[in-house]
């Protein structure tokens, strides 16, 4: 772990020096071929890859959008696994273009990471996972608990808080990854397993008895997940928050990855300007008149997404909730396209 | 025949001359300012050059969030410490963790590697085979697989803390550590303190004074009665008149975990073992070496003086071994120390954990704590250096080498 970061600070150090003010990340990203995509290293619903190597998940269809968007093949994708320590250096330092890794929005690492978030993909918030046999109901009973938690995220933070503000102690047991958190936290290392609360449920389907454990109802925190590209480079940025609201326009509109081609043909102005055939904001992102279309052909719209992955169609089966349209009870919103 | 003394000549500019320009005189002076000149520019442009580009990246740089408050936890902590201390705090915090697990590993892998080196050379066929075997196994497996295994060894073997092992009713043992009665000081304290460290004074003044005599006079004084009536009667005594020195916290079961009592935390043990048997099989081949570096008519004369095996090597073949044991031994303790950062993989605090790892993601200063991190382990291990220097001099001094 420790080789990593420093190679990465290495890599960063050296990356500064040499390339200055070099921003071109779409030009990158066409020259090389592929979009580089910062992911976890195996979180179900979000990024983690199958027997065969292949990625799937929320955050990883963020990233495969984003390649259609450039190259109208989702599979033009180069995953790049990070650690929660690991992951902002690798941006930085221009190792991956894109770090979409179920990375919280707070205004410090907006601010002094030398980052920008896109907007959100996921809202989700703290929980705390405990085994059924220690006959806890809430959060509020864990005093004197140990809790494992996974070091390098806003959860650590988060965590201190709530015990402090509920005046209850806590020992606190961070590991690297979360795979070693979760294996402590099966060992019996401590009582208590604590990540955002999407992150539970996925963590829930690795252990050996996912009955025998169950998410306490509290929320503790708010953690906006988003992706995230380098400060400076306005066009990419621009890209990356635009796939994103494509995919949230598309649900909106009704446009699916099944339909979306007689959608095309209808005489809707606003269906027309979405899917490129009036105006040219495909052009002006840098990208191409059908942009939308390609998103959509290959990863559908962000229902669709969001059921595949992590919704009713996974093993998941996290309801929408907060992650549903504005106008249906949630939040996601997009402006539009026009 | 009168001859004027010759003028000695200018010393220092020759020297200076021989150092920097070696046989080419002036001119090699020139191009040595000349390459130091370059180095300094080169090393003036990474720097100014890598400022720069995180300002235009916006990306904080300097050493000021180390005033910040870390607004984490960490479950170790040799000093007091809370989630709104400073990152500084943190700093220190970790580097004590680092430092506790280095020196007692430091400690066992000494102690166990000498134990196994005799073993090995034990005339024992039994002995010396199980020596062998515990070098070529533990020095060939892979460091991270020996700290996991230890870790989820020690933690599968062990109850939770509701069914823990109870020692005596005062300590008990379970998958979340070994928690101690903590003592606390009482009345007679301070009598107690003050008996106790003036008894190791008068014991260590008492042994001075016999090897004095043994060498000097060659006249043998027994000093163990009175060393242990120093060390303990003495203590016991006050005891009796002050009362008990200090009581003590006896740990509770209180919810999940024991309140109150001093606790020692699995990670801590499996990486101590996982460390401290690595290196020993290492320091064991060192010890082994050096011992068999000694010429066998040591030995022997030791056998013909009428010394047993075991004084023999103990006052005449282990203290010139030493001479050859200790550069590589430093080594070894130097390995050990920066092998300890392996700690993260078992959630043990070190500093590579909570400073490089937890507070490097939460400030994203990664070329600031990288570079403090790297320059205590450097720090760290030019000061084991300098230490077992002086003592591997003071060695080959006694030995009049």
């Amino acid at each position: 772990m420790k080789r990593v970061t420093l190679a990465l600070t290495l890599a960063l150090a050296a990356g500064l020096t040499a390339q200055a003010a070099d921003a071109q990340t779409l030009k990158t990203v066409k020259d090389r071929g592929a979009v580089s995509c910062g992911v976890s290293q195996g979180l179900p619903g979000f990024s983690s890859p199958d027997d065969k190597g292949n990625w799937t998940g929320l955050d990883v269809d963020l990233c495969r959008a984003v390649a259609a968007a450039v190259f109208n093949d989702p599979t033009k994708v180069k995953f790049v696994p990070l650690s929660a320590k690991d992951r902002f250096t690798a941006l930085q330092s221009g190792e991956v273009d894109v770090l979409s890794r179920n990375t919280t929005w707070t205004i410090s690492r907006d601010t002094s990471l030398g980052a920008n978030f896109t907007g959100v993909t996921y809202y989700d918030g703290q929980g705390f996972m405990v085994k059924k046999s220690l006959k806890v109901n809430s959060a509020l009973e864990l005093n004197s608990a140990s809790v494992c938690v996974q070091t390098g995220t806003t959860t650590e933070q988060n965590l201190a808080d709530y015990f402090k503000a509920n005046n209850m102690k806590y020992e606190v047991i961070a590991f690297g990854t979360n795979d070693e958190t979760v294996k402590a936290y099966e060992a019996g290392r401590c009582d208590v397993f604590t990540t955002d609360q999407s992150g539970l449920y996925a963590n829930r389907l690795k252990l050996a008895n996912p009955n025998d454990h169950m998410v306490l109802p509290e929320i503790i925190s708010k953690e906006p997940l988003g992706p995230m590209v380098r400060h400076g480079d306005d066009q990419w940025f621009d890209i990356v928050k635009w796939t994103l609201f494509a995919l949230v326009t598309t649900e909106e509109l009704g446009i699916t990855s099944k339909n979306v081609d007689e959608k095309a043909k209808l005489e809707n102005p606003e269906l027309k300007r979405v899917l490129g055939s009036d105006g040219n904001f495909g052009e002006q992102l840098g990208l191409t008149k059908d942009w939308v279309v390609r998103i959509t052909k290959a990863v559908g719209n962000y229902g669709e997404v969001f059921d595949r992955n992590v919704g009713a169609g996974s093993p998941l089966g996290i309801a929408r909730g907060l992650n549903n349209l504005w106008n249906k009870g949630g939040l996601q919103y997009a402006p539009p396209i026009r | 025949m009168s001859t004027e003394a010759r003028k000695p000549p200018a010393q220092i500019a020759l020297k200076i001359r021989r150092i920097l320009g070696g046989k080419t005189g002036w001119n090699g002076v020139a191009v040595q300012f000349a390459f130091a000149a370059v180095l300094g520019w080169i090393a003036y442009e990474i720097v100014s050059n890598t400022r720069a580009n995180l300002e235009n990246q916006h990306i904080a740089a300097g050493f000021g969030f180390l005033r910040n408050n870390a607004g984490f936890d960490v479950n170790q902590t040799l000093i007091s410490y809370t989630g709104s201390d400073t990152f500084l705090r943190v700093f220190v915090v970790g580097l004590l963790n680092t430092l506790v697990v280095s020196v007692v590993g430091i400690f066992f892998a000494t102690v166990i590697g000498f134990v196994i080196a005799l073993c090995r050379l034990s005339p024992n066929w039994l002995l010396s085979r199980i020596g062998e075997l515990y070098v070529e196994v533990i020095r060939n497996l892979p460091l991270l697989f020996q700290i996991l295994f230890w870790y989820l060894a020690v933690l599968a073997a062990l109850p939770n803390p509701r069914q823990s092992i109870s020692l005596l009713g005062i300590a008990f043992v379970s998958n979340r550590g070994l928690v101690i009665p903590r003592p606390i000081g009482e009345g007679g304290f301070e009598a107690f303190l003050a008996v106790l460290a003036f008894g190791i004074v008068a014991a260590l003044a008492l042994r001075f004074y016999s090897r004095r005599a043994l060498f000097q006079r060659g006249q043998v004084i027994r000093i163990w009665p009175y060393v242990l009536g120093l060390l303990f009667g003495l203590p016991l005594v006050t005891m009796a008149l002050f009362g008990l020195p200090f009581s003590f916290e006896v740990p509770q079961l209180k919810g999940f975990n024991f309140a109150g009592g001093s606790r020692i935390i699995p990670e801590f043990v499996a990486l101590t073992l996982a460390l401290s048997t690595y290196t020993a099989a290492f320091i064991a081949e060192i010890v082994r070496a050096g011992i068999l570096s000694v010429h066998k008519g040591q030995m022997e004369a030791g056998s013909s003086l009428g010394l047993s095996r075991g004084t023999t090597l103990r006052l005449i073949v282990v203290p010139q071994a030493m001479r050859v044991i200790v550069p590589p031994l430093t080594n070894q303790y130097l390995n050990l120390t920066k092998n300890s950062s392996l700690a993260v993989a078992i959630g043990y605090p070190d500093l590579v954990s909570v400073f490089a790892g937890t507070s490097l993601s939460q400030t994203g200063q990664a070329i600031e704590i990288i570079a403090m991190t790297m320059g205590v382990y450097l720090l760290i291990s030019l000061l084991t250096s300098a230490i077992m220097s002086v003592y591997g001099w003071r060695v080959s001094r006694s030995l009049g080498a």
